[in-house]
């Protein structure tokens, strides 16, 4: 038994009663769903122009609007890339605005609790506190939680793998009721570019077997256990060389980009075609289309395309 | 005005005991930034050995202790020594516990002094300094032992509890409070630690100070000194009346009543003397170098009592539990064991201690810097110093690695063995090389991507170039690596690294990474391109 089971059975009757109490009615989910203004609901959208948080709040309405991915008194888990002790200039790590605004709206649709955390590279406390990421996900009422402890983790089984059969993961990804994935679009060096599939690789305890055993597969055998509900991929500011860590804001291009979409596989290849990358060239993309994760066909999804 | 002495020196000592131990039990790491400066100018030996290396003001801590001994005796040893703070617990506890039922037990009595112990140990270990070893400085300063003993058996405890506190706040969906990981894999300073602190206790319930008076070379040297001080603590014949509070009260067992006199070399000024006595028996005395002229009685002093103390046994039990850090992996794997085994024939130092001859000529091994890393990269050694050198720190790049943006070893080491460095300087110095074995690497032994080399490296001394099969395999560039470790924690590989650090016996200076400026210009009203 896990432990937040544990408590849940403990206190459940109670927690059940007092929700019923404070929220009288059950809540009208579906009829709270904005949509775009021509009232679509898109597969997948790409803005530029703006910045971040701006950026966030305009194109998320494009998808259906936060309220179709987080419900109210849902428990929601933030995992942004925080993998590096770097300043946000350095583009290393998520933006901490879009970060910050992302923690916000999931509040403003009723979330419980929003969690944020990262298995970081680099010492954990440093790169929380010099990306900026911690600080702006406490002023938006979020939580960060640490990753680097193996107690947080379990280990399951990723019955869609090839390579990657068992593997521990954080317990927030099993537990919360809403996934949301916000990488940095940058430059890899060995996997070529680093954007959504590549950012999940911070969810789970060792990274290490990954590296062993075929990376590349791995990388599209992770999310056929679990995907993102929402991918939120942050190109304000690009790495364009010496990724995934940087030397120095130098890498970086302003792109004051983002694509948003709950296709993991369809919201990498725009990513990689707006980096100016072949998609087709970057294997796990490939693979995790193969393998049915989601599509690298672009030409069959409804893409609202924003120019701020 | 006498009888107040005491209370000062209490709250003095209880102050400096507090703050040094914050020092190496911080486990936010919020306080090991600010303190040291000030709560380790005082420490004898640290401040001795920094001043030979930097001959300045910023270390003349030693000086005013030497010249306070010289005044009215050895202060150093019941305000400041966090060893002697942890002796005089002891010693209350003891007091504490057996109240009521065992009284005649916590009496002290007068014994004879060790002095041929105490003499010779401070002799060889003068001779040793002179001929440019520290090891039995370091083995017997009671600041660098009060440290090992902090770092590597209270703090594993402060971690637990931590820890234990964590995971219940986990239960309520609370992660403020967040788990911390105890890293030490050196058994041998543990056991040191564990040696040190089960003689130091047994030392102290049964003869309080006798550690400081036998084994400890700054008592010893303090101990001469005050043999000079211009103020003494001596009998006053007129008022005393030889009750005998003073020497059942008396840590030291200096203090003779049956022939009015006071071995003023071994007392250590706790002051307790002239809290007891009911007369004004006891006085400081302007007694410049005055010979100690009374004939000591011979007294037989019963040996040590080889007791065991079950919670000592726990303690060990408990710690050497928590080094048993696993790392077993059994999932199934592909990957196949790779063969060439990494032979690093010196360990690496860590940026700022310019090589491993200044570093061993400084540190007293007393892990301050162990307990501040914040990635666990630094450790203490076994044999890789040589006999001579156990327990300093290395870098040891199996636990982590060093960080790029970090410099708070070199902050708070108080000998300068690691000497300030800014980050600037700390991101040009090359502490050693990375050097890459391409049969061990996943590249070339799977045939499959990996990169995680170059990924960690903050210069990109460690690049990805070309390999067969569209594949990408590292190679690196010695003129701008720093050898921070990064690399080789990251590798993969098992059992042995594909790419591991060869320690800089001096440390050089590397070459800037390059920087380029990337020629691109977005144009934001330009079509997505899909």
């Amino acid at each position: 038994m896990n432990r937040r089971k544990f408590f849940k059975n403990s206190f459940g009757a109670g927690m059940a009663a007092f929700t019923a109490l404070s929220f009288g009615s059950a809540p009208k989910l579906l009829s709270n769903v904005r949509k775009s203004e021509n009232n679509m609901i898109y597969d997948l959208a790409a803005i530029k122009g703006g910045e971040p948080d701006v950026m966030f709040d305009k194109a998320i309405q494009a998808v259906g609007g936060i309220e179709r991915f987080v419900k109210k008194n849902q428990v929601v888990v933030i995992k942004p890339n925080i993998g590096w002790n770097a300043e946000p200039e350095r583009a290393a790590n998520t933006n901490p605005k879009l970060v910050g605004r992302v923690v916000k709206r999931c509040y403003d649709a009723g979330a419980k609790d929003v969690y944020v955390f990262d298995h970081t590279c680099d010492n954990w406390q440093l790169c929380y506190s010099n990306s900026s990421i911690e600080e702006a996900v406490k002023n938006a009422g979020g939580k960060m939680v640490p990753g680097n402890s193996k107690s947080y983790y379990q280990e399951v089984t990723v019955s869609g793998g090839k390579s990657l059969k068992q593997v521990s993961v954080h317990e927030l990804i099993l537990e919360s009721d809403v996934f949301i994935n916000i990488p940095v679009l940058k430059d890899h060096n060995s996997v070529e570019l680093s954007i959504a599939m590549k950012n999940l690789m911070g969810t789970v305890w060792d990274r290490r077997f990954w590296h062993r055993n075929n990376l590349q597969q791995c990388i599209a055998d992770f999310p056929t256990y679990r995907k993102p509900d929402l991918n939120i991929i942050d190109a304000y500011s690009v790495m364009k060389k010496n990724g995934p860590k940087g030397i120095s804001k130098n890498d970086c291009v302003i792109y004051k980009s983002q694509i948003i979409s709950p296709d993991i596989v369809a919201a990498d290849t725009a990513a990689a075609r707006l980096f100016g990358s072949n998609p087709e060239d970057i294997d796990y993309i490939k693979i995790a289309d193969e393998m049915g994760v989601g599509t690298m066909n672009l030409k069959n999804l409804s893409i609202s395309r924003i120019k701020i | 005005m006498l009888s107040h002495l005491k209370k000062i020196r209490v709250v003095t000592s209880i102050i400096f005991v507090i703050f040094t131990s914050i020092l190496f039990l911080d486990i936010t790491g919020n306080w090991t930034r600010s303190l040291p400066e000030k709560v380790l100018f005082f420490q004898f030996v640290p401040s001795f050995l920094e001043f030979i290396n930097i001959k300045s003001v910023a270390a003349i801590g030693f000086i005013i202790i030497i010249l306070a001994t010289l005044f009215s005796g050895r202060v150093y040893c019941s305000t400041i020594c966090p060893l002697g703070m942890l002796q005089d617990i002891v010693i209350y506890t003891k007091r504490k516990l057996l109240k009521r039922s065992k009284r005649k037990k916590l009496r002290f009595d007068f014994q004879p002094a060790f002095n041929w112990v105490r003499y010779s140990i401070l002799t060889v270990v003068i001779v040793t300094f002179l001929f440019g070893n520290i090891f039995l400085l370091y083995t017997l300063d009671p600041y660098s032992n009060y440290g090992r003993i902090l770092t590597h058996l209270v703090k594993p405890i402060v971690i637990g509890i931590n820890n234990i506190i964590s995971s219940l706040l986990v239960m309520l969906d609370n992660y403020s409070v967040s788990p911390s990981t105890f890293n030490n894999v050196d058994v041998f300073t543990i056991v040191f630690a564990l040696i040190v602190l089960f003689i130091v206790m047994l030392f102290s319930y049964k003869h309080g100070r006798f550690f400081c008076n036998t084994l400890c070379p700054v008592g010893a040297f303090l101990g001469l000194l005050s043999k000079f001080s211009l103020f003494k603590i001596v009998v006053n014949n007129d008022t005393c009346i030889s009750c005998g509070a003073c020497e059942t009260v008396c840590k030291s067992e200096c203090i003779d009543t049956k022939n009015e006199y006071v071995d003023f070399t071994r007392c250590v000024s706790c002051f307790n003397c002239f809290d007891v006595c009911p007369t004004h028996g006891l006085k400081y005395e302007f007694q410049p170098a005055k010979l100690l002229n009374k004939k000591e009685p011979k007294v037989k002093i019963k040996e040590p009592n080889q007791e065991r103390r079950s919670f000592l046994l726990s303690i060990a039990a408990y710690t050497l539990t928590l080094t048993g850090i696993s790392y077993a992996q059994n999932k199934i794997e592909v990957y196949k064991k790779n063969k060439i085994p990494v032979i690093r024939p010196n360990p690496i130092t860590p940026p700022g201690s310019i090589g491993i001859d200044h570093f061993t000529d400084s540190c007293t091994a007393c892990q301050l810097c162990i307990s501040a890393c914040p990635t666990h990269v630094l450790q203490p050694s076994f044999l890789e110093y040589g006999f001579l050198g156990m327990m300093v720190p290395m870098m040891n790049n199996k636990i982590g690695f060093c960080d790029y943006e970090c410099t708070i070893c070199s902050e708070v080491c108080p000998t300068n063995a690691i000497q300030p460095i800014d980050k600037e300087k700390k991101k040009l110095t090359q502490i050693g090389k990375a050097i890459f074995i391409k049969d061990n690497c996943v590249v070339h032994t799977q045939g499959t991507a990996c990169g995680a080399c170059s990924e960690h490296c903050p210069t990109k001394a460690v690049v990805m170039v070309p390999y067969k099969n569209n594949l990408k395999i590292p190679e690196v560039n010695e003129k701008i690596c720093i050898g921070c470790g990064a690399c080789e924690f990251a590798c993969p590989t098992i059992p042995y690294k594909a790419i591991y650090v060869e320690s800089n016996i001096v440390h050089a200076k590397a070459e800037p990474p390059k920087e380029e400026k990337i020629e691109e210009k977005v144009d934001f009203s330009e079509d997505f391109p899909f």
